[in-house]
């Protein structure tokens, strides 16, 4: 076990900024910390470098208690998200810096420096300064640094938050490629549920100081713990149901009652691809009109406009679109698949309880 | 330069919308040049001519007049004792202007404030009213003043005085052109180098000190010029001592007093080059503050998310072949 947090909390005055966090990370392992800006998640990174101090709790690094540990005495890589590179020194001397603090020969520390430039494709630039440098590769040499006296963990802030949009996707891929060759303990802070997913082993996520789930991008996806997991992991459409008569309703969609009496309240999600589609209207239970069409590359998203105005989104791969001879303005029938239940009453549900239901296939038409 | 070109354009684009913001909000042309003559001819009559004037009037009877008059013994000694009073005012108040800097720079502390309007206390109190503060506590009459007489220590009326005074007269400035800068830098340089190992000191050194060095330049700057120019708060503390206890300043003025052409002359000689230090303080100030401009807006474009260049592309290309 490389790091580890036991009962964290973190206080800034009466602000509670990490609530009761625990977790633990495994040698080797590339792990995301995800949540919304001022979910936690940046402190918890820093209290494993040493920048923050824990109000209450432990944080362990290979087994060692650090909590009295100074940052230098931790022997952690930390990437800053605006990179922190030092302006007053070239990219050769920004990655040597800390060899230079660690007294390497001079040797040493040249051979070291050029691997690193080579091994992140930055040779010839290591006379440039910071500003001579493209986002990108200030971005790779603050990598470097970090990584140049051989930390048993690196952590990064954001990596990708201070580069293009366009670029940003390669760079997640590079990512992995390079925690797969180093196999240096990678933790890294992401608000972005989708590089999380893509880039990590397992991935924490936080909202408001507290830990939702810890998981496999897989688990989080299909087995949320709970609604705000559901919801900020990739899209959901929520529902809001009355009980009546047996049968929990909204609109003209229905569901089992779950247990619950006439009268009370229950919420439900289900995620997109979980809407079946036909062109022809008769297909499957309910009808609707496919409002609006989202090209996303391979998957497209529609947008289902039900009798009553209920909006549903779904979503479903180009060819299926094609085959079904679908267009904007046309009528369909659609099924709900797959959903969960996400709290009753309001209240949160046990994870235990949020279990996903399956609709047997076809309905038909009509109840 | 990788990023240059797309650098470039966003400067463009800033001028184009600039250019095209003012078209609606500009003044009609007779305001604008009005207000522009009226500043101009001020300024020439009141900085330029006087600032012309001393030269010619130095330079009135030759350069040989010019010459003799400064390197005459008693201004000799006054251009001496003012470099001696500069050299010990300046390191001193660079020493607490960097610990005062980086106290209220990168820390967070109670009486933060009052530190920070401390400072500033020297640039509101009169120079004279300075001066007074050194000789009630120093001076004969002073409440130092038996001991320091019992145990045959000067301060008030010599050297030591001179240097005190002209301390606290220039106190502010170099903390107070130091805090912006290290407050714009941030902390996070600092940061990196505590999670690379970097001590506390080796970090100050390599990396908070580097980070405002421009500022600091200009602070020294800025104090030197004053040590060397400050007149009041010297001349309560100096006693006046002809090649003992009088800097330039004070010269200037005994000269100026002398009444004779020739001692007019060798005044304006003097002057001469306190304006000639006032002109090259000016010089430095204005390339300092390009470069701090500079550094500045290249901090900026740090901060921000830049348009990859085509190398990033073309190192990721690589990337995916291998």
């Amino acid at each position: 076990m490389s790091i580890e947090l036991k009962n964290v909390t973190k206080k800034f005055g009466e602000v509670t900024a990490v609530n009761d966090v625990s977790f633990s990370v495994n040698e080797g392992e590339l792990m995301a910390l995800l949540g919304p800006s001022g979910g936690g998640k940046t402190t918890v990174l820093r209290m494993i470098a040493g920048l923050e101090m824990p109000t209450t709790g432990d944080v362990f690094i290979r087994g060692q208690r650090v909590n009295d540990l100074s940052v230098q005495e931790r022997n952690i890589g930390f990437v800053f998200q605006n990179y922190a590179l030092f302006k007053n020194m070239n990219a050769f001397k920004n990655i040597a810096f800390g060899l230079k603090i660690k007294k390497w020969k001079r040797p040493d520390v040249e051979a070291r420096v050029m691997e690193l430039l080579k091994l992140f494709d930055l040779e010839g630039l290591e006379k440039r300064y910071p500003h001579q440098l493209s986002g990108g590769q200030r971005q790779r040499v603050a990598i470097a640094r970090a990584l140049a006296p051989k930390p048993g963990v690196l952590l990064l802030d954001e990596p990708f938050g201070a580069v293009d949009a366009k670029i940003r996707q390669e760079l997640r891929e590079w990512l992995v490629t390079l925690h797969h060759e180093l196999n240096v303990t990678t933790i890294f802070v992401t608000h972005d549920q989708e590089e999380a997913m893509e880039v990590s082993n397992r991935t924490v996520i936080f909202s408001r100081g507290n830990l939702e789930q810890i998981g496999t991008p897989r688990e989080v996806y299909e087995q949320p713990a709970n609604e705000f997991v559901a919801r900020f992991i990739g899209v959901m459409n929520v529902l809001e149901l009355h009980v009546r008569k047996g049968v929990a309703r909204l609109n003209e969609l229905e569901f089992p009652s779950h247990g619950l009496p006439d009268g009370e309240r229950l919420r439900i999600g289900f995620r997109p691809y979980s809407v079946q589609i036909s062109s022809d209207d008769k297909a499957y239970r309910y009808r609707a009109i496919l409002r609006h069409t989202y090209f996303l590359g391979v998957m497209l998203r529609v947008e289902l406009e039900l009798p009553s105005g209920l909006l549903i989104r779904a979503r479903m791969t180009k060819e299926e679109y094609a085959f079904q001879r679908l267009a904007d303005g046309k009528d369909v029938s659609f099924q709900i698949r797959q959903y969960r239940v996400l709290a009753r009453e309001g209240e949160k549900l046990a994870p235990e309880v949020a279990v996903t239901h399956d609709v047997p296939l076809t309905l038909g038409e009509g109840i | 330069m990788a990023g240059a070109p797309s650098t470039d354009t966003a400067i463009i684009r800033r001028r184009v919308s600039r250019s095209q913001s003012q078209r609606g909000t500009e003044e009609p042309p007779l305001i604008k040049w009005t207000l522009i003559a009226i500043a101009l001819a001020f300024s020439l009559v009141f900085l330029l001519l006087p600032l012309v004037n001393v030269f010619a009037q130095a330079f009135a009877k030759g350069w040989q007049a010019y010459w003799n008059s400064l390197t005459e013994p008693d201004s000799w000694a006054a251009i001496r004792l003012t470099l001696i009073v500069a050299a010990i005012a300046v390191p001193l108040n660079v020493l607490f202007g960097v610990a005062a800097a980086w106290a209220i720079a990168k820390f967070e502390f109670r009486w933060k404030s009052l530190l920070t309007t401390l400072i500033d206390l020297p640039f509101s109190v009169s120079p004279v009213v300075a001066g007074l503060m050194f000789v009630l506590m120093f001076g004969l009459q002073g409440y130092f003043g038996k001991w320091l007489e019992a145990h045959e220590i000067k301060i008030i009326f010599a050297v030591p005085g001179i240097v005190l005074a002209t301390v606290f007269v220039t106190f502010p400035f170099v903390a107070r052109e130091l805090i912006p800068v290290m407050q714009a830098a941030g902390s996070e340089q600092e940061q990196a180098a505590l999670t690379l190992g970097a001590s506390g000191w080796r970090t100050f050194w390599h990396v908070t000190l580097p980070s405002g060095k421009w500022g600091l330049i200009y602070g020294i700057i800025l104090c030197n010029a004053r040590a060397m120019g400050e007149f009041g708060a010297v001349s309560v503390v100096s006693g006046h001592i002809i090649r003992q206890t009088e800097t330039m300043p004070l010269r200037v003025q005994a000269l100026y007093e002398g009444g004779s052409a020739v001692s007019g002359a060798a005044a304006f000689a003097v002057a001469s080059l306190l304006a000639l230090l006032a002109l090259i303080t000016l010089a430095i100030k204005t390339f300092l503050e390009w470069k701090q401009a500079r550094d500045y807006s290249r901090a900026q474009q740090l901060a921000m998310p830049t348009p990859e260049s085509d190398s990033d592309t073309a190192f990721l290309a690589r990337q995916n072949l291998r």
